[in-house]
């Protein structure tokens, strides 16, 4: 058949290989002069990011503001757990259901823009987000943040596990990275994923064809912010604390940055690069020098400048360039086999 | 009955009026063309009667339904399609996803996020045999991107279809199509007449005199002539205008 659809398994190669070099980091970490705790927040930043990037690489709504649904997460998971007395995992549903909450609000606001007014209004959201958290000193604790958030035990029926130690914690935020990620997989190859794909490219025709583009960038937001909150509830769990730092306009930048060097405009695993090679630039740079961030964002203009795709992207254009350089052998040996025949 | 009627629409933009008192019936099966100089209203007509905007007075009626002002989704999903003089297509997608984003059948099951949509077989058939039926066949796979200006249009056109619209709406469907690439254009409008309502805007006279069942002529944006190409060729107006090159 000429026209056999492209069809996305639920479990891929890259899927595998990403999900077996993170489960096999407790056994090499300190070898390379890296620690359990930098996994643990590798791991959220890579949830972070790939919610974010449904919005910004899927959907093509550039939110610049997004550690606000990251922050509420956090401060909802402490919140939670100190006055309704929440566990682990309805602390965190419950966390990313305020994300959720929050964002529907924002994204009603903001959904029929697009570009530039976008981008303006969603930082315009996440620093009132942040100067709330600042100010509402009786729930939010005002600069000193939350304290005492706690890493409550998984329980599954008779059995229970302390997630108190880091590496126990990091086992608990693999398993839910890696459900996050299959559940974002099926849904950018799902009939909303290539929707929500289809009005990046051109809203005005989506519409001309009977798509509520509204409610799809409405629903994309909602989805990514509810993400974003339940990536942040792990934060304030792998932290002990939630301060309003999270929802600075650092942190939203920070994933911008993130999903841009690791490429996710071209590629769903660019999220998972990026947050990888940050964390890692930050731990190793910050250990030669104070001004890492300097160095971080020169490293960023420059991807910027001469390799928009990023590092997905240098990957793509290797495997393609490969690509051809053996199609065009197969093509001349099939010339010569045929000359010579 | 008319399929399509619009009914004394008026439109100004700020101070400047662009549509006056314009009125157009349309039958079912029937090809309709309008013609007009540049910036004489053709393409804002065809925004106002497809959705795009609401016009200030007047009413657009559709099978039998008051559509004035509804938005352009719920415009498409009554059954009318459009393409566009710009050409406005998904362009990091395949040609054939192109087409198949615009069936109703995956429009229908837009909201489900869990199964793959590459799994939805019959949707690919489907479009696989609308790409052939507007000549993209063997270029299913192709990105719109990479396609060349001819197959874009084509492809604009087999994206409209792809809604199964009872109306289709053309703007400029030739334009910077050469003779072979106007010639092709011919063949699928008229293995396309008859089967739907079609209307198109066109600068191209031979095009639409010879495939347009009534032809009216806008202006300033008004309706300055309306009738089938025989009884416009004697019209003294469109004889006389700079439109009138028709004997050439």
């Amino acid at each position: 058949m000429p026209h056999r659809p492209p069809t996305f398994p639920l479990v891929t190669p890259p899927l595998l290989v990403t999900l077996a070099v993170l489960a096999s980091a407790p056994l090499w970490l300190q070898s390379v002069g890296l620690y359990q705790y930098v996994a643990v927040e590798i791991v959220i930043w890579m949830m972070f990011a790939l919610a974010h990037n449904l919005l910004l690489g899927h959907g093509g709504m550039p939110s610049f503001g997004h550690g606000a649904y990251f922050g509420v997460g956090a401060y909802a998971i402490g919140l939670l757990q100190q006055r309704a007395g929440a566990g682990l995992v309805d602390g965190m549903l419950g966390s990313a259901l305020c994300a959720a909450a929050v964002g529907a609000v924002v994204a009603a606001f903001i959904s029929h823009r697009r570009g530039i007014y976008y981008a303006l209004l969603t930082i315009a959201f996440g620093q009132v987000m942040w100067f709330v958290a600042i100010k509402w000193h009786s729930v939010t604790g005002g600069e000193d943040g939350l304290q005492k958030i706690a890493r409550p035990p998984l329980r599954l029926g008779e059995m229970g596990w302390s997630l108190t130690s880091n590496e126990s914690f990091y086992w608990f935020v693999l398993a839910v990275f890696a459900l996050v990620l299959v559940f974002l997989w099926r849904v950018v190859h799902s009939p909303w994923g290539r929707v929500l794909r289809a009005i990046k490219q051109n809203e005005m025709r989506a519409a001309f064809v009977g798509y509520n583009v509204w409610l799809y960038k409405w629903s994309a937001f909602v989805l990514s912010a509810a993400l974003s909150g339940l990536a942040g509830s792990l934060f304030a769990m792998a932290q002990n604390s939630a301060y309003p730092n999270v929802m600075s306009l650092h942190n939203s930048g920070f994933v911008v940055m993130m999903v841009l060097i690791g490429g996710g405009l071209v590629s769903f695993w660019g999220p998972v690069i990026g947050a990888a090679v940050f964390i890692l630039a930050r731990d190793l740079l910050g250990a030669y020098t104070e001004a890492w961030l300097l160095w971080y964002g020169l490293l960023f203009m420059a991807v910027v400048l001469f390799q928009p795709e990023g590092i997905a992207g240098v990957w793509q254009a290797w495997r393609r360039r490969r690509h051809a350089a053996a199609t065009a052998r197969g093509i001349g040996a099939a010339a010569t086999s045929e000359r010579e025949a | 009955m008319a399929l399509f009627e619009a009914r004394r629409l008026h439109k100004r933009f700020g101070d400047q009026v662009v549509l006056e008192d314009v009125s157009l019936t349309v039958m079912h099966g029937e090809l309709r063309g309008i013609m007009g100089p540049n910036g004489a209203g053709k393409t804002t007509c065809f925004n106002v009667l497809t959705g795009r905007y609401k016009p200030d007075r007047g009413q657009v009626m559709f099978d039998g339904e008051d559509i004035t002002g509804l938005a352009p989704r719920q415009v498409a999903r009554r059954g009318i399609s459009r393409s566009f003089q710009i050409m406005s297509l998904f362009d990091e997608y395949t040609a054939i996803d192109n087409v198949v984003i615009a069936l109703p059948c995956v429009r229908s099951r837009g909201w489900s996020m869990l199964r793959d949509l590459g799994r939805h077989a019959s949707a690919y058939d489907e479009a696989a045999t609308l790409l052939q039926r507007v000549g993209l066949a063997g270029k299913e796979h192709v990105p719109s991107r990479s396609l060349s200006y001819g197959e874009r249009r084509a492809l604009e056109i087999g994206v409209a279809l792809a809604a199964q619209p009872l109306m289709l709406f053309l703007d400029e469907p030739t334009a910077g199509l050469g003779t072979e690439g106007t010639a092709r254009l011919r063949e699928l409008v008229e293995s396309l007449k008859r089967h739907l309502a079609i209307v198109i805007i066109e600068h191209d006279m031979r095009f639409l005199f010879s495939l347009a069942d009534r032809v009216s002529v806008i202006h300033w944006g008004q309706v300055i002539a309306e009738g089938t190409p025989t009884a416009l060729r004697q019209n003294p107006w469109v004889q006389r205008s700079s439109l009138g090159g028709l004997s050439s």
